[in-house]
């Protein structure tokens, strides 16, 4: 025992500098930060390549993508990049390396190399996404990779190949950094931090890390099954060998729809310390919302198949799906209701996170019920591959979980920098943005309804007008996202100095017991929460 | 300090095989949603396994059961049903035959997948014999009458789901046989009556 305090003692004072602090780093925090790096850098290019789709299909005809190839490689890269290397970096390895091991009093991560291994591998994924873009033509199959769009006849070349290598390693890395989070979780917990004491945050994901460990592996194994159907000859979703293309989008739905969880749990954990915090109130109802994130994350694994209402499924299988989607309707309802009656009597501070937090529920009750409409497979069929749809998801977990990393970020930039933001440009940038992406993504409800297919460079003049409002809203939110690059600027090169606890006495979370920035090392003796009331 | 690591060690072991058990139930999908398909008649799936010998109770009721053919463009074959429809005796074995005509100027091998609708007639629809359960190769031009012999189990007419039915149709959709390498070099399936054409669509 004494041998081994010894030994920490002697890591812990170890502090390298220059390239191989952040190469080799097993620091929580400095692979936090180089996961939002990360992210950014991400966000960058997938958000071009949607600004790019935007400027195509700002008027009818075609205007310069004359390549539909690269159209479809442009829709494909802008899904794959936004979901894999924007939110959940951003989310999981970034927020929540940074604030679970800070938020539940344990010094790091259980396995601080694995934690360094999962970021390296992601990276590595993003690199080969980027060369399959590049290489013949590229992989213009769509986020979803359904064959046989997806296989050696309609996608002959190494970039279909390269992609799912590509999704292989960030599929590795997730789960590595599942399985480190949930660990942590587990056993890293200060004195008297019970499961039931836990932050919010931490609550969301730990939901999110298992959702995370049973939805990657059926992804890598569908994903193993298209790479040999497409070089080694087996025929999993190849009906003249007796296989399925069905059974490609069962596997792939039974990833896909948990994977829209992953994406946006993390954000009701944000959401929820975030309105906690500038409403001055513990949230409401504390353990209906985290039990609400363990439901919706069960019933996230058995409503896959509504994704696929179109590919012949009999009527009582329909039934039951939209049932079980339904359901999910319930768990999320009790969140946005938690909110409320959080902020109900509060002491509202609107600061720009809490902005960013209530910009979040706006659009996830917009999603939500425009979610509740599609689940119904009578009205589905309809709506199938139409924008309806994109405005759907574009609200629920797109751009509602871009707010709640907007609000992690303003909430937590002074934690991780030590730095104020500019205020008043801070709010400048939530307007804009919220105004932006309304006006991109709102009008796309009624192209849907009016039957635009999704994943079409051109369309007929009567869905010109609002085409062209949605393009309108891009430039918005394109104008918005400059901005925030400089406020990012602004904030690390002239920010005030902010104290430990920047938010008052709203905050009560352990991040804010300590220095801002946060230093190297935290909570080595670890805090004793026994005796303190539930956290939030 | 030992005691936790100890801890994080039994915890990352047992998550790591759980990500591994979830591989491979992936793979385990694939024959699981055959067996399922086969089981339940999920999709349209007719009976194909112990069926050998229809009921010996036949009744007087009548079904009507329609043909239906389909060929994917990469095999160049006519194919189409004999007899567009046909009313048969519940229990009743039937042969309805089919023809196929290579229309290319090479041999070619060919294999069909099938299905019933409406699927929930799938259980009572049974599959004693079929061109369908090997692989079938035709010369340049060759014609040939491939036939499917069949029963409708009387019980379609006692179960509550299925009672109402009046007509089934059963579909045919004939691919060119992976293994086909142009030259007619395509080997036969080895064991007839193993379904060849196999998965259905679900």
């Amino acid at each position: 025992m004494a041998n081994d305090a010894a030994v920490a003692a002697a890591g812990h004072g170890h502090h390298p500098s220059g390239w191989r602090r952040w190469l080799f780093s097993t620091n929580h925090k400095d692979i936090g930060t180089m996961y939002i790096v990360l992210s950014l850098v991400s966000a960058v290019v997938g958000g071009l390549m949607s600004f790019l789709i935007r400027l195509e299909l700002m008027v009818p005809g075609i205007q310069f993508i004359t390549d539909f190839q690269f159209y479809n490689v442009l829709v494909t890269g802008h899904g794959f990049i936004m979901v894999f290397f924007v939110v959940m970096p951003a989310m999981i390895g970034g927020f929540g390396n940074w604030f679970v091991p800070l938020m539940i009093g344990a010094p790091d991560m259980a396995f601080p190399r694995m934690n360094n291994i999962s970021f390296w591998l992601l990276a590595a994924a993003l690199v080969l996404l980027l060369i399959a873009t590049f290489t013949q033509g590229g992989p213009g199959t769509g986020w979803t990779v359904y064959p046989p769009l997806s296989n050696a006849d309609y996608h002959p070349g190494a970039a279909v190949d390269l992609g799912i290598l590509s999704l292989h390693l960030a599929g590795a890395s997730s789960v590595l950094g599942a399985i480190n989070l949930i660990t942590t979780i587990f056993n890293m917990r200060a004195p008297g931090m019970t499961m039931h004491r836990m932050p919010l945050f931490c609550w969301a994901i730990l939901v999110t890390a298992f959702l995370l460990l049973l939805a990657i592996p059926v992804l890598a194994g569908a994903l193993t099954m298209l790479l040999t159907d497409r070089n080694f000859g087996t025929t999993f979703f190849e009906a003249a060998g007796g296989g399925d293309p069905a059974l490609w989008q069962h596997l792939f739905w039974f990833f896909g729809h948990p994977e829209v969880y992953i994406i946006i749990i993390p954000g009701f954990g944000i959401v929820s310390q975030v309105v906690s915090t500038f409403s001055r109130k513990p949230i409401f109802g504390y353990l209906g919302m985290a039990y609400a994130m363990v439901f919706i994350g069960f019933v996230g694994f058995v409503v896959w198949a509504h994704h696929m209402y179109t590919i012949g499924l009999d009527v009582d299988t329909r039934a039951y799906f939209v049932s079980a989607t339904l359901i999910i309707a319930v768990p999320t309802g009790i969140k946005i209701f938690s909110w409320l009656a959080t902020m109900w009597g509060g002491s509202i501070d609107f600061r720009t996170p809490m902005l960013f937090a209530l910009g979040f529920i706006w659009l996830f009750v917009v999603g939500g019920v425009t979610g509740v409409a599609l689940a119904n497979a009578g009205l589905d069929i309809a709506f199938h591959d139409t924008y309806y749809v994109v405005a759907h998801f574009h609200y629920v977990m797109a751009i509602s979980a871009l707010f709640a990393m907007f609000a992690g970020f303003y909430y937590w930039i002074g934690k991780m920098s030590g730095r104020q933001y500019p205020k008043g440009l801070a709010k400048l940038h939530f307007w804009l943005f919220f105004i932006g992406v309304n006006v991109l993504f709102f009008p796309q409800h009624f192209l849907g309804i009016a039957g635009m297919p999704r994943r079409i460079p051109d369309y007929p003049d009567a869905y010109a007008g609002w085409n062209y409002v949605s393009s309108v809203g891009s430039f918005i939110t394109t104008a918005a996202t400059v901005l925030f690059f400089f406020i990012v600027w602004r904030t690390l090169t002239s920010g005030d100095k902010v104290p430990a606890n920047q938010w008052g006495e709203g905050a009560t979370t352990l991040e804010w017991t300590v220095a801002s920035p946060a230093p190297f090392h935290t909570h080595e003796d670890l805090p004793d929460m026994t005796g303190e009331q539930p956290a939030e | 300090m030992a005691q936790t690591h100890r801890k994080n060690r039994t915890t990352a072991l047992f998550l790591f095989t759980v990500a591994g058990g979830m591989v491979g139930l992936a793979f385990a999908s694939v024959p699981l949603y055959q067996l399922f398909c086969q089981v339940t008649g999920f999709g349209g799936t007719p009976r194909t396994e112990d069926v050998a010998a229809p009921p010996a109770a036949m009744t007087d009721r009548t079904i009507t059961v329609r043909f239906d053919a389909n060929v994917n463009p990469a095999l160049k074959w006519r194919f189409r049903p004999e007899q567009r429809e046909i009313r048969v005796r519940a229990g009743e074995p039937v042969v309805a035959y089919y023809k196929a005509v290579n229309r290319s100027a090479g041999p070619l091998t060919g294999t069909a997948t099938f299905n019933v609708t409406p699927y929930k007639a799938g259980l009572y629809f049974s599959k004693t014999d079929c061109f369908c359960f090997t692989e079938q190769r035709l010369a340049a031009g060759e014609t040939a009458r491939m036939g499917v012999e069949f029963f409708v189990d009387p019980e379609i007419f006692k179960d509550p789901n299925t009672r109402e039915i009046t007509t089934i149709t059963l579909s045919y959709t004939f691919f060119r046989a992976t293994d086909d390498d142009g030259a007619g070099k395509a080997k036969q399936a080895e064991a007839p009556g193993r379904p060849a054409g196999g998965l259905p669509k679900g």
